[in-house]
């Protein structure tokens, strides 16, 4: 049995790493002072689709992603450890997209592509922290989705058994193929880039990346898998009305900048008393439990 | 995130050094590959940006899977079960990491599936990895074992193994006996002729077998019977799918815990011969240990690295009388000499790695052309060089690593003889690189006779004749005097005529040479990139002109009957 697998993938500001300059004035965040990564969790989710590649030989891994010309970055970091190929959506019409107008661009990818086995991608981006892509995505092919998917348990005669995290533990939950996955932080993490794929994807780019004068120009007639597809809006048959700003209904009102302080303290002694009284009041707060 | 090679652009600048042109040239064997292959390099700058791509590849999974599980794999080591060595179990996740990141079998052709990386790059590949873990390193460099098999094996057997390697299975060489150490003319492990079955067969007990439970052994045996001496020593391969070596015992070590050293018993073990009869210690082993040695001049700068770390750290970081104890003259001394040690060390490493490199990429090509005339003067010259140096870059690096863990600790003051603290771990560590793979009493040994013949001299004289920069001259004059010094100090212990003595004053000559080697080795790099080294030039050149002076004082006083009073 031999999979076809599509993990989406999303370039990120690495909010991780915040400076005091990562917000604008105006409350935006300042993309060039962060760098931009691979999703982490789109990172678990890509080796989970490389373990099932590992797992049925003669599947394929692709990696779609949305984004400006160096979000191409996300598609090698694929290929570096064990992705086929991927597709690159870039347009000057999808930008500003909100959820609903990413899983349409992403929806309508995965259906110029063919629909696959799976698609798999990470429960959320570090910058929107929505969570809603992958489930909106699953809506829009018609597709069965399991989200919060903490390992992919056996893919057997059609079916796929997956571990997912739910309120205080996990669950097994089993569903036909195709199928759309999003999974979890706690998944195991990615693997390492791998020397020969490195050696040989290094110069894998998007057209839209070359200039004039780069080096090894004549590399990309004789071996084509150093080109990354490249899509527009109208390469995948989109409908302008539903892409980028234009289809996003979504509109922020107002950014607010929030200083945390500390509210209430309390001093505890290590008595008995006390202790006893702050775990009686977690379990009240239904804090432990 | 952290990255072990990244974070060092001392290992960048030594990849970057004008000699790694011809190394790759020769290596690359003009290119030949880049239409065979998707990942072969189509050029120089091509070749150099795939090994800075590997180097970082290593970096991170070095920084951030090797290293975060050293701790756990010191703690918990490896056990046995029925005969079998396990790994400590955060060791698999160390494997594992190193396989999917391609880093097996990584020196080999790629028509076996290697990366054809040069010598000098897979010991920068070596430094990062021991940095992370030095146990660790030990298995996963013992995939060098494979050079050996390359050179000398059947070209059937190249196809039945190397491939093996390239995929991650591990190797080890079973040399040492109870009887059998330093003196390996004595080993007894008996090979006997199968002739039914067309194979040999192995019988005896090897001990101090590092990763002993191996994927694929070559193993030193006594093939002719009735002999005692090297002359009757051959070498085989020994293929763990075949059976019959088990793991009697693991030892319990003082350090590199995560490596596992065992004790194995042949029964009538299945093996194929390598090469021919009676070559397997003349010839095999010693092309074997070169290559390990130079692996634990790389594990040895590593460490040292690791060391220098972790002492900066705390000491940028530790308050006393109201300031940071780095300002203190007397720490700072420390942690500048342990920095210099380091630069000077790692130059050495690869200088020595790049000659190793030269020659064995011209005696390559030799199996598919005769060379030329220029060719073979150079494989000879090269040869010469890297025989000279290896004794050097292994000696030295390994009791550099030791002092500069040793001053870790020191650097770390009572924290440092707490368990929780790294440096501890690294000067257990550190301890057994002076020993393994020839004692540095026995690479003294190695090193006299390019001491007496004045191979190390001439290329002394050679280098003294570069050029430095303005800034460096006056440290170029103290080096001038060195030699000096050291000149009249080999006339002399030539002169004496008595070969004990001239035993006995070896180590002082091997260190003089080493000293002043390394001297205008930082020199070299200081000039090419002061912002590096000028610092370590000065302090290094400071550091020898204190030992040679001393020695040369030491060896000016010394004369036969001087040796009476050392005798027990």
């Amino acid at each position: 049995m031999s999979l076809k697998i599509i993990v989406l993938a999303k370039q990120v500001p690495d909010t991780r790493n915040v400076g005091s300059d990562a917000m604008t004035p105006e409350g935006t965040v300042n993309r060039s002072a962060l760098p931009a990564i691979f999703n982490p969790e789109d990172m678990n989710a890509l080796e989970q689709a490389l373990r099932l590649k590992d797992q049925f030989p003669g599947s394929t891994v692709h990696v779609l992603t949305m984004g400006p010309a160096r979000a191409t970055e996300v598609i090698r970091e694929g290929l570096y450890r064990g992705a086929d190929g991927g597709y690159l959506l870039s347009d000057r019409a999808f930008a500003g997209a909100d959820t609903l107008a990413t899983s349409y661009a992403l929806a309508t990818a995965i259906r110029k592509i063919g629909i696959p086995d799976i698609v798999i991608g990470g429960r959320q981006a570090i910058d929107g922290d929505t969570a809603q892509v992958g489930p909106q995505v699953a809506q829009k092919l018609d597709l069965n989705q399991i989200t919060y998917v903490n390992s992919i348990d056996e893919v057997k005669d059609g079916l796929i058994t997956v571990t997912r995290h739910i309120d205080g533990g996990v669950e097994k939950v089993q569903a036909p193929l195709p199928i759309l996955l999003t999974v979890n932080g706690d998944a195991a993490p990615c693997r390492p880039q791998n020397a020969k794929l490195v050696m040989k994807y290094k110069r894998a780019t998007a057209p839209m990346e070359r200039t004039e004068d780069m080096p090894y120009a004549e590399e990309y007639e004789k071996k084509p898998y150093l080109t990354v597809t490249q899509w527009t809006v109208a390469d995948i048959d989109g409908d302008y009305n539903q892409c980028g700003l234009a289809g996003s209904p979504t509109k922020v009102k107002a950014v607010q900048n929030i200083a945390f302080k500390a509210k209430e303290s309390k001093t505890l002694t290590g008595s008995d008393e006390d202790i006893n009284g702050l775990v009686q009041e977690l379990l009240n707060e239904k804090i432990i439990g | 995130m952290a990255n072990y090679y990244t974070d060092h652009p001392e290992i960048g600048f030594h990849l970057n050094h004008p000699e790694m042109k011809r190394v790759v040239d020769l290596r690359e064997k003009d290119y030949a590959d880049k239409d065979k292959y998707d990942y072969a390099p189509v050029d120089f700058e091509d070749a150099m940006e795939n090994y800075r791509r590997v180097l970082e590849i290593t970096g991170d999974v070095a920084a951030n899977i090797i290293e975060p599980n050293s701790e756990s794999v010191d703690l918990e080591g490896p056990h046995l079960e029925n005969g079998r060595m396990i790994y400590a179990s955060k060791t698999f996740e160390n494997i594992e990491a190193t396989k999917k990141a391609g880093l097996w079998g990584v020196s080999m052709p790629r028509r076996y599936g290697g990366l054809n990386l040069p010598n000098a790059v897979f010991s920068m590949l070596s430094e990062v990895i021991s940095a992370a873990d030095a146990g660790f390193q030990n298995i996963w460099s013992l995939q060098s074992c494979i050079d050996t098999l390359y050179e000398f094996g059947s070209e059937e057997q190249r196809q039945e193994f190397i491939p093996r390697v390239c995929q991650g299975e591990s190797m080890s060489m079973d040399l040492t006996e109870p009887d059998a150490g330093s003196d390996l003319q004595r080993v007894m492990l008996k090979a006997t002729r199968d002739e039914e079955n067309d194979c040999w067969r192995l019988n005896g007990v090897k001990r101090f077998i590092t990763n002993g439970d191996s994927d694929i052994h070559l193993v030193l045996a006594r093939s002719e019977e009735g002999t005692t001496d090297g002359r009757g020593l051959s070498m085989f391969i020994y293929d763990k799918r075949d059976g019959g070596v088990d793991v009697r015992h693991i030892e319990h070590k003082l350090g590199i815990h995560g490596s596992p050293t065992c004790e194995l018993t042949y029964k009538n073990a299945k093996a194929q011969l390598c090469g021919s009869t009676r070559m397997g210690l003349i010839k095999y082993v010693m092309a074997l240990m070169n290559g390990a040695r130079l692996g634990i001049a790389a594990q040895s700068v590593g460490l040292s690295q690791e060391a220098y770390n972790e002492a900066l750290s705390y000491a940028n970081d530790r308050q006393q009388f109201g300031q940071k104890i780095i300002n203190f003259p007397a720490v700072y001394d420390m942690l500048s000499r342990m920095k210099a040690k380091l630069d000077a060390g790692r130059s050495l490493l690869y200088q020595t790695a790049r000659y190793v490199d030269i020659y064995k990429c011209l005696e390559d090509i030799q199996r598919d052309r005769s060379l030329t005339a220029e060719e073979k003067q150079e494989m000879k010259k090269y040869q010469r060089l890297a025989d000279a140096f290896t004794p050097v870059a292994k000696g030295m690096n390994s009791e550099y690593a030791n002092q500069n863990a040793y001053d870790a600790v020191s650097v770390h003051g009572g924290s440092g003889f707490i368990m929780e603290y790294k440096s501890q771990r690294l000067m257990r560590d550190a301890r057994i690189f002076s020993i393994y793979e020839g004692t540095t009493q026995l690479q003294v040994v190695a090193a006299a006779r390019y001491i007496s013949n004045g191979t190390y001299l001439n290329i002394i004289k050679e280098m003294l004749e570069r050029n430095v920069s303005e800034e460096l001259r006056p440290l170029h004059a103290h080096v001038e005097e060195m030699v000096a010094q050291y000149e009249e100090s080999l006339a002399r212990v030539k002169e004496a005529a008595d070969q004990e003595m001239q035993d006995f004053l070896a180590r002082r000559l091997y260190d003089m040479t080493a000293e002043i080697i390394m001297s205008l080795l930082i020199l070299d790099d200081a000039t090419r990139c002061p912002e590096l080294f000028e610092k370590s030039a000065n302090v290094y050149v400071r550091m020898a002109e204190e030992n040679v002076a001393g020695k040369a004082a030491y060896i000016k006083n010394f004369t036969s009957e001087t040796l009476n009073n050392f005798r027990s």
